[in-house]
């Protein structure tokens, strides 16, 4: 599968990584290269295949509804690189 | 609020579904241990899996699942023993995982149905699509600063039901009752408080327009409207909105769009990239939900009877009218007070009580049935003493305000006061005479033909009896004495 | 000179320590000492030199009570890719640049419990994607074995690059690593110690950074099988914290080493046998095949057919899991943050300066395989065609009881010689991803030297939580190969 500019760039929007014009004909061919790689995949008969849901067989865990957690805003807030009064702060949305 | 609009090109059906957000009721969230409550500091709340700490990872809080199932079983709804969580990946500084976790194509709860009860006592089901549980986002607060967004936490995480109908309602009015009936559900069940003013209810509106009979028409999502008026509000304007464009010639634009209550119009929401793309994909650090039906059937067996069969019971055993029947059980707290009231009493007596003097007294002092100072066996007391010929109607309007004031029962008030019922006939034609005796000219004008001049006379012997004379001893005596009217 | 300290097995310091013939804070002390000259490696991204001295004094106290856990004075580096309280932890990555977790990683809790000493934490590939430990923000890690008369510095292999230099050059007794495609056992094979990858479920991954949900799993990396079953033992364990943790108890591992592999059945997978492999990787599976069979193993050869298509599956699956994993580095809550007037800018700036190259091209790979349009043609497809390998196997233990194949195709290369190429520095997990893609347990036991004097790793794969049984027969592997070389150390007191 050929990926072209316009669609790299489409992707790295909607991953939130920017990617100067430079760089997207040579994104666009490694990334080319992998999904051609890729796609032996389609070769496998996978009809009335489940897709495998996890490796592990046992049921979901469930919790009890008790308050266990919470109330430590210093460690939820001590690697933050912006905050204030008790918030985490970031740059608006400009519209 | 009619769901027609009549365009310059002619008629215009409006079609209406809605997305309900309800917060479930539980102590902690659901894939955290931290607390749910509304109002703490910000950041509070938290845990470091909702902050989405590095290697952080979810755990489920089975009585959110039990939660969703109550809730389904109350929407009549099919419950699906299995079901899948999914990531809904996108990027916004109140969503700290970058995903929020979902349910996509394999949801807990399937079809079911809610009863509308419109004004005019008419009944009409509108379906409900699904039920899934989800997180829900932080908040982010645009107003504290000019450059800058504060990011609280908090929310993130608490548990929601997103509750979808069908498209099948057709006016405002429809989708008020629409969300007033699904509040009143959710209340009786216990899974959601409805509080739409602290956000724990939420609507996302749907809202097309189409020629009566057509296709659907291409819809337009109005998203977070946090009260029912806002939904009506919303629903009008964008409905016109909309026929203005179609029949300026113009398409709809499917696209998301916020109410602004203040101008009273919907707005696009801008965004800078296209649509959303959200990848959903079954989220690696869960395993599928799973349960068994015996589980599912003990939570049924342990509902609480819902609106719609309280209502029949009502009318069909208690012989309400459907307007009262309604009225009484839209809040579970009123009906609970109700049946108190009405236990081994005249079931109309209690709800005219309830529906009239008490809702007065309430909505004048401001306050909500659970916090009501009459005490449900009280007014009960209350309408016992009128029905044994205590106190009369009358006196029983003044005991009940006493009643309210005071949080005091009837019988109290009744003695200290002293206002037991005469129904001493004897007494009260000593009475009836001295009036008559002092009104010559008026018992000769009422002979002569004045009817009307009865509550004269009424009013004077409950005057004399300060209000306490049996109201119909007093009349029967005064028709006796008086004799015909125009005889 | 402190140096014979360190060059115990972790088993023989375990059971001096216990005789009281050393202490751990000599022990301690020789390994500071060693990685202080091992600056040349770059296997260390934080020393943590104090918390090892209280550590290790701790456990004397302990000790000269008589008391003390499995790991008791042992002293061994973490990865940085597990949290450490207190202790910076980056993944490999600017974007984690000065994080310092409030909180501590359930595994690497599990071992300070037992009594371990932390000397530090590991180099790796950033978000441990990398079969090269080249992808790192802090540079390369060095093999410390070098090629017969070559100068060039080799790659340790990846992503537990750093690990397993530490464990090859006697840094540490032993170290923690993650093996998400192959990054224990292939990094293992490349620098002569032994990499063992537990069942998925079997060790907790609370806090550990996230990099594909369904295959990360943290394993042991050592020199020796008796000490990769004893830090097993003490890395092990169900946690609740952690929904897809398995609750099944952990056996003493080491009780099982010493079992005779007679009457064993031994499967050698057919696909394995990959065209272009140098003739010298089938002459070691050949002779592991032989030493089985001497120990008395039944060797039966067994068919994996969809073995091919599991190295391009795991290229959509992880990338896709790891695309979402690593949405929530942004610049918000934690690490480096790229500043910006608006919003999305910072987001865009924050991670396109935060992120390597590799990284990137994962994350794009995996948001391109699951957006709109294209989920069905690759990402449902890939987990189908999981489906089918983990079929493969269960369709082989009705005959066998674990599997031999060589660990990787080749021995290690250059630091540089790969990557031009993506996939063909993928290729190099083509014999270890099977394994993740089921969820089964993997271990690499080196087994000989190449033509030009560099480690070659066999690999034992097994049911799911029978770890004793590949202990079991990586143990009489090792017996039989009698592997003690060790590599020239080059890299003593070099800068």
């Amino acid at each position: 599968m050929s990926l072209d500019k316009a669609t790299v760039a489409r992707i790295a929007r909607l991953a939130r990584i920017s990617l100067p014009e430079q760089d997207l004909e040579p994104m666009a061919a490694e990334l080319s290269g992998i999904l051609t790689w890729i796609e032996q995949l389609g070769e496998v008969d996978t009809d009335g295949v489940a897709p495998m849901t996890s490796v592990v067989g046992h049921a979901l865990h469930h919790r009890e509804d008790k308050v266990t957690d919470g109330d430590r805003r210093d460690d939820v807030l001590a690697n933050a690189p912006e905050s204030t009064d008790g918030y985490f702060v970031v740059p608006k949305v400009v519209e | 609020m009619s769901g027609v609009i009549q365009g310059a090109t002619g008629p215009w059906e409006m079609v209406i579904g809605l997305e309900v957000h309800a917060q479930v009721s539980s102590a902690s969230k659901l894939f955290s241990g931290a607390a749910t409550a509304f109002g703490a500091a910000p950041n509070i709340q938290v845990s470091l899996v909702d902050a989405a700490m590095p290697g952080m990872l979810p755990v489920i809080n089975k009585v959110c699942v039990e939660q969703a199932v109550r809730t389904g079983l109350g929407l009549k709804a099919k419950i699906n023993l299995r079901s899948v969580f999914d990531r809904k990946n996108y990027f916004y500084p109140d969503l700290p995982q970058g995903y929020q976790i979902s349910q996509y194509l394999q949801p807990v709860v399937g079809a079911g149905t809610l009863v509308l009860d419109m004004e005019d006592g008419t009944s009409r089901e509108i379906g409900i699509t699904r039920l899934h549980l989800e997180q829900d986002a932080g908040k982010s607060v645009h107003d504290m600063h000019p450059d800058r967004t504060y990011v609280d936490l908090n929310r993130s995480g608490v548990a929601l039901m997103e509750i979808v109908s069908e498209p099948d309602l057709r006016s405002p009015e429809e989708a008020g009752a629409y969300l007033r009936k699904m509040r009143s559900i959710l209340r009786y069940l216990g899974t959601c408080d409805g509080n739409m003013e602290e956000g724990s209810m939420r609507a996302d509106v749907n809202v097309s327009v189409r020629r009566p009979g057509a296709d659907y028409g291409t819809r337009c999502e109005i998203k977070n409207v946090n009260s029912v008026r806002f939904v009506q509000q919303a629903i009008e304007v964008e409905a016109r909105r909309q026929v203005d464009v179609l029949e300026d010639g113009g398409e709809i634009l499917q696209e998301t769009r916020l109410f602004d209550s203040r101008k009273n119009e919907t707005r696009s929401m801008r965004s800078k990239e296209e649509a959303h793309d959200y990848r959903y994909f079954p989220d690696p650090d869960l395993l599928p939900l799973e349960f068994e039906q015996a589980w599912v059937d003990e939570i049924a067996a342990s509902l609480p009877e819902l609106p719609d069969d309280r209502k029949a019971r009502f009318i069909d055993e208690l012989g309400l009218s459907p307007y009262d029947a309604g009225v009484l059980v839209a809040e579970k707290e009123v009906a609970d007070y109700f049946e108190t009231v009405a236990g081994g009493r005249d079931a109309k007596v209690a709800a005219n009580w309830i529906t009239g003097d008490l809702f007065g007294a309430l909505n004048k002092a401001g306050l909500e049935i659970a916090s009501a100072p009459v005490a449900a066996k009280d007014l009960g007391a209350l309408i016992d003493l009128i029905a044994d010929d205590t106190i009369s109607g009358r006196i029983a309007k003044g005991v009940f305000d006493a009643m309210f004031k005071t949080g005091r029962p009837p019988g109290e008030i009744v003695e200290e006061k002293g206002l037991r019922q005469v129904t001493d006939s004897g007494a009260i034609e000593a009475i009836v005479d001295t009036v008559l005796e002092a009104n010559q000219h008026k018992v000769e004008e009422y002979r002569g033909g004045k009817e009307k001049l009865l509550g004269f006379f009424v009013g004077q012997v409950m005057k004399q009896s300060q209000g306490k004379a049996n109201p119909k001893i007093v009349n029967d005596l005064l028709k006796q004495k008086l004799g015909n009217p125009g005889a | 000179m402190s140096l014979g300290l360190t060059e115990f097995t972790l088993a023989e310091a375990r059971d001096k320590l216990r005789a009281r013939e050393v202490s751990a804070q000599e022990l301690g002390e020789a390994h500071l000492s060693a990685i202080g000259s091992a600056k040349a490696l770059n296997a260390f991204v934080v020393e943590t030199a104090e918390r090892a001295r209280a550590d290790a004094a701790r456990s004397d106290a302990r000790l000269a009570k008589g008391e003390g856990g499995i790991l008791e004075g042992i002293p061994v580096a973490m990865k940085d890719l597990f949290c450490t309280e207190g202790v910076v932890s980056t993944a490999g990555s600017h974007i984690l640049d000065g994080f310092r977790p409030t909180y501590e990683s359930t595994v690497s809790a599990n071992m300070w419990r037992e009594g371990a000493v932390m000397l530090g934490k590991t180099n790796m590939d950033e978000f441990a994607m990398g079969s090269s430990n080249e992808t790192s923000h802090y540079g390369p890690v060095r093999n410390p074995w070098r090629a017969d008369g070559d100068n060039r510095d080799l790659v340790p292999g990846g992503s537990s690059g750093g690990s397993a230099a530490a464990v090859a050059a006697a840094l540490c007794l032993g170290a923690t690593g993650t093996d998400t495609g192959g990054s224990i056992r292939q990094p293992a094979a490349f620098t002569g110690t032994v990499g063992l990858k537990p069942t998925y479920g079997r060790c907790s991954r609370w806090g550990i950074v996230a990099f594909a949900s369904s295959l990360d799993q943290a394993g042991p990396m050592t020199r020796s099988v008796r000490d990769s079953a004893i830090m097993l033992r003490a890395m092990a364990g169900y946690d609740q914290k952690d929904s897809t943790s398995v609750d099944v108890a952990v056996p003493d591992y080491e009780a099982a080493l010493d079992r005779s592999v007679k009457g064993l059945r031994i499967g050698i997978p057919t696909e394995y046998r990959i065209d272009g492999t140098p003739a010298e990787i089938a002459a070691l599976w050949d002779q592991g095949i032989a030493w089985l069979k001497d120990a008395g193993a039944e060797i039966v050869e067994v068919s994996l057919p969809h073995t091919k298509y599991a190295l391009p599956a795991y290229y959509i699956v992880a990338p896709a899991e790891a695309s979402s994993n690593l949405a929530r580095y942004d610049g918000v809550r934690y690490g480096f943050r790229e500043d910006r007037d608006d919003l999305t800018e910072m987001y865009e700036a924050t991670r396109a300066a935060g992120f390597g190259a590799e990284v990137k091209r994962r994350i794009l790979i995996g948001t391109y395989v699951l957006s709109a349009g294209y989920y069905d043609a690759y990402y449902l497809q890939a987990q189908k065609v999981r489906t089918l390998i983990a079929e493969d196997f269960k369709n082989a233990w009705d005959r066998v009881d674990a599997l031999l194949t060589p660990t990787t195709p080749e021995a290690a290369f250059g630091i540089g010689e790969k990557n031009d190429d993506p996939v063909a520095m993928y290729l190099n997990d083509i014999l270890t991803v099977p394994a993740n893609m089921a969820g089964l347990p993997a271990m690499s036991v080196p087994a000989g030297l190449s033509a030009r004097g560099l480690p070659l790793g066999l690999q034992v794969v097994g049911r799911a939580f029978d770890e004793e049984t590949v202990l079991q027969v990586g143990r009489t592997l090792e017996r039989a190969a009698g592997f003690d070389h060790r590599p020239t150390p080059w890299w003593r007191d070099q800068p």
